[in-house]
């Protein structure tokens, strides 16, 4: 791939990069949140158009402009969710073989015992031990994964995109996909192989790429390479933006949480928070942070442990009781789970605290208005009114709507799940100095976020998350950002 | 085209009923009097009422076909009460409204509980509500002093006191009527200034959203299905009043009008969502529409007709109108 272009509505996401695979190797593509991994694949893949850019394939040109055309070219994908391809009521063969029994050419007859073999010589071939007339839905998730890549193979690809396989996958299962891998490269197929967790990048990557900004910034091979380098190019320059943070006076434990389970994404995490304390969770996407947020605030149910506020311990599974110990939600999901998107500012506003305005349940539609109109001048949002619908409002305006809507509820404990996703730089500092203001009057302001310079900006105490688990804990002014992510990809944990 | 759109999206249902008065009062002088429009409303507040359950169902998204059933059943119960049973008049009140708020809590305990989607479990619950309509009465209507199956007669008959309730008048104006425009209007303050009507409507624009900001939104359906079932019980006494009767599948037509009046009432005044004053001006327009296709002799066989297109009519608006506003 040549000086491959893309921008979005305007932003630009890839500046000119080059990016190549050879036959029989893993190439593996690193980068932090927003540096633009996934769109160059996508582009690589067919799913996006590039602006700008050549690909070619043995030293031969080849438009790429749709996924079909990528598999013409033997280009295959592996996304993280292997069961939106799966049939889950087809057999193991015939979701192995899949593109002949759907396709429209040869003979309309399908041959179930030519096509049962077939699938077993390439299962025989990956040493998967899976019985090709099992019921896909009866399979694990990495025994999916094992018949998409078989799939793959039935369709002779020469190049296979390998996205974040292993986030949803144990250990010992990943060292089984590792083993498929090097059996992929023994038969000459070239891979591009994207992962959050370093040691296994070097485990079993040739050559290592980092992108930062849209832009390449290293491609080395890996045995001469160090984790270490690897973070300083994926982190570049510090992080100059500058939160100011204001200080808070830090009083006694509002919420204590005692060995949280969630299945398997949230793992025996146990925290404290203060009033007063701004407490960041960082960790890369899939570590496991709006799960965490999501259990401390029973919108999912737990499946072990407690929570409590202010020595109370909080039922699970009902956001509504969460709310009344005074625990709120800030979730990341905004537009689907934050607001309303097809109602107006003020009854988003309203929504949590009508009880209190309400008379013999009648709402005192002054009271209403007020309240709403207060709020929407304290957070500085931008509205025609208060009539608005908030579908009209700016992501960054939306968030505060979102925030909003707890102020009246004299709630002490703030869980924020990624609050500065897709919102705009001065709405952002408005968020800050939300937050600030929360913690100076006592509340404990609980931020997950993926972003560790903000994490250094305004926490008082950093929890680097990894795999469900919170593997480090760090006091204000300890960390760094290559610490903090070096811990977050597993680089410093019993998973090396 | 944008503002056109708009335009007919906000004013079209209103247009379209003011032009069905306007051509049907041309048509025929005896359209327009007072005997006429007070017979349309009075034929038309039965099905408002099971609208108005509609119209609450439909708030919290979800949906409830067994509401045509529960009238047929409440029919046929008052009926019996009265007629086997020479029960008093307040428990020929009660005990339908009590059979409504079960099935009521029956569709609600598949739905939220369960967890059936809405379609299907209340179109499971309307065929056995229908069965056991007719099973409870073996097949036969209900009416003063009828034939029982032993050869005996039953000893009651329908009370003039709960006879009035459908036939009476006051100040000129039918019973059913005015009990009409009360529950429109008290609907209306219920989901315009209470907490549990905002509520509703909440539950209904986005659950999860509304449930993470506290609303017990499983209650709030269940509610919304509980008094869905009241309503169509209230349409089923209404119906057994007026007739004088106890029809065996009384409500079985009732469900499509009561739908279609609902979802004509999206686009009354570009409410775009299900609102109580459009359910009402949603059943004038099918009332008006049947009353004048009578007089002008149309065969009665063809009525699903136009209430089929009127439904595909204002479900094609309504559906139009938000995939736009999404775009």
């Amino acid at each position: 791939m040549n000086g491959i272009v893309k921008s979005f509505s305007g932003v630009p996401a890839l500046k000119s990069v080059d990016f190549d695979i050879r036959g029989g190797e893993v190439h593996a593509l690193l980068g932090a949140n927003g540096a633009g991994k996934s769109t160059l694949i996508k582009i690589l893949s067919g799913a996006y158009s590039s602006d700008g850019g050549t690909i070619a394939i043995d030293g031969k040109p080849a438009a790429i402009r749709t996924p079909s055309d990528a598999k013409a070219h033997g280009i295959h994908c592996v996304y993280q969710e292997v069961d939106t391809v799966i049939v889950p009521q087809m057999t193991v063969a015939e979701n192995i073989m899949l593109d002949r029994i759907a396709s429209s050419s040869g003979s309309p007859w399908v041959r179930w015992g030519q096509i049962e073999e077939e699938a077993a010589s390439i299962l025989g071939r990956l040493k998967a031990d899976i019985p090709v007339r099992k019921q896909a839905s009866l399979l694990s998730l990495a025994e999916k994964q094992l018949v998409v890549i078989a799939r793959l193979l039935a369709e002779n690809a020469k190049f296979v995109v390998l996205d974040e396989p292993t986030a949803p996958l144990s250990l010992e299962e990943a060292e089984r996909l590792f083993r498929v891998i090097d059996q992929l490269k023994r038969d000459g197929i070239g891979m591009v192989f994207i992962s959050h967790r370093l040691p296994e990048v070097f485990r079993i990557s040739d050559r290592i790429t980092v992108m930062r900004d849209g832009e390449k910034v290293m491609t080395s091979a890996a045995a001469g390479t160090s984790a270490d380098e690897v973070v300083a190019s994926m982190l570049g320059r510090a992080f100059v933006e500058e939160f100011p943070k204001e200080e808070a006076q830090i009083g006694k434990v509002v919420l204590h949480v005692d060995r949280v389970n969630q299945g398997r994404h949230v793992r025996d995490v146990s925290m404290d928070a203060r009033s007063g304390e701004i407490v960041a969770v960082v960790g890369l996407v899939g570590a496991g942070k709006t799960e965490l947020s999501r259990a401390l605030f029973g919108a999912d149910n737990r499946s072990g442990g407690t929570v409590s506020v202010n020595g109370k311990k909080v039922s699970q599974g009902d956001p509504a009781a969460a709310i009344n110990a005074g625990l709120v939600l800030v979730p990341e999901e905004r537009r689907k789970q934050g607001i309303l998107v097809g109602e107006t500012v003020m009854r988003n506003l309203s929504l949590p605290f009508l009880k209190s305005i309400s008379k013999l349940g009648f709402i005192s539609g002054t009271r209403e208005a007020d309240t709403s109109d207060a709020l929407i001048a304290r957070l500085g949002v931008k509205t025609s009114s208060r009539h608005e619908r908030t579908a009209h409002l700016s992501g960054g305006n939306q968030q505060k709507v979102s925030i909003g809507k707890w102020l009246p509820t004299n709630a002490d404990v703030y869980l924020f799940d990624e609050p500065t996703k897709g919102v705009d730089i001065g709405a952002k500092s408005d968020i800050f100095r939300i937050i600030g203001e929360l913690a100076k009057s006592g509340k404990a302001v609980v931020y997950l976020t993926c972003e560790f310079s903000e994490a250094i900006g305004i926490a008082d105490r950093i929890l680097v998350m990894c795999d469900g688990q919170i593997v480090k804990s760090f006091d204000r002014g300890e960390a760094t950002q290559e610490e903090l992510l070096l811990h977050a990809s597993g680089g410093r944990g019993e998973r090396a | 085209m944008e503002r056109t759109m708009n335009f007919i999206f906000k004013y079209g249902a209103l247009l379209v009923i003011g032009f069905v008065i306007i051509f049907f009062s041309l048509w025929d002088e005896h359209f327009f009097t007072y005997n006429n429009i007070s017979d349309i409303l009075r034929s038309i507040s039965i099905v408002t009422f099971i609208a108005i359950g509609v119209t609450f169902s439909l708030t919290v998204d979800g949906f409830d076909l067994s509401v045509g059933s529960t009238v047929s059943l409440t029919t046929v119960g008052v009926a019996t009460i009265m007629v086997w049973y020479e029960m008093p008049l307040v428990v020929v009140l009660t005990v339908p409204l009590l059979i409504g708020a079960l099935i009521g809590l029956l569709n609600a305990f598949l739905i939220v509980k369960v967890r059936i989607p809405d379609l299907l479990a209340t179109l499971a619950v309307m065929y056995i509500i229908s069965g056991v309509q007719r099973t409870y009465t073996k097949g036969y209507s209900i009416y003063d002093n009828m034939q029982m199956s032993d050869g005996s007669t039953a000893p009651g008959v329908f009370t003039d006191s709960f006879l009035q309730i459908g036939q009476g008048k006051w100040l000129g104006i039918p019973i059913p009527v005015i009990l009409m425009v009360i529950a429109v209007v008290l609907v209306h303050l219920f989901f315009k200034y209470t907490r549990y009507g905002r509520q509703m409507q909440m539950t209904g624009g986005n659950e999860e959203a509304a449930r993470l900001s506290g609303v017990r939104v499983k209650r709030i359906r269940t509610a919304a299905y509980v008094i869905s079932g009241i309503f169509a019980a209230i349409g089923g006494i209404l119906f057994a009043a007026r007739t004088g009767t106890g029809q065996i599948d009384a409500g079985a037509p009732m469900l499509m009008e009561a739908v279609a009046a609902v979802f004509v009432g999206y686009s009354v005044l570009g409410a775009g969502r299900p609102n109580v004053i459009g359910t009402f001006f949603g059943s004038v327009l099918i009332g008006v529409l049947l009353n004048g296709m009578t007089m002008m002799h149309v065969p009665y066989y063809t009525n699903d007709i136009i209430k089929g297109g009127v439904l595909v009519l204002a479900l094609a608006v309504t559906f139009i109108h938000l995939a736009r506003r999404k775009a």
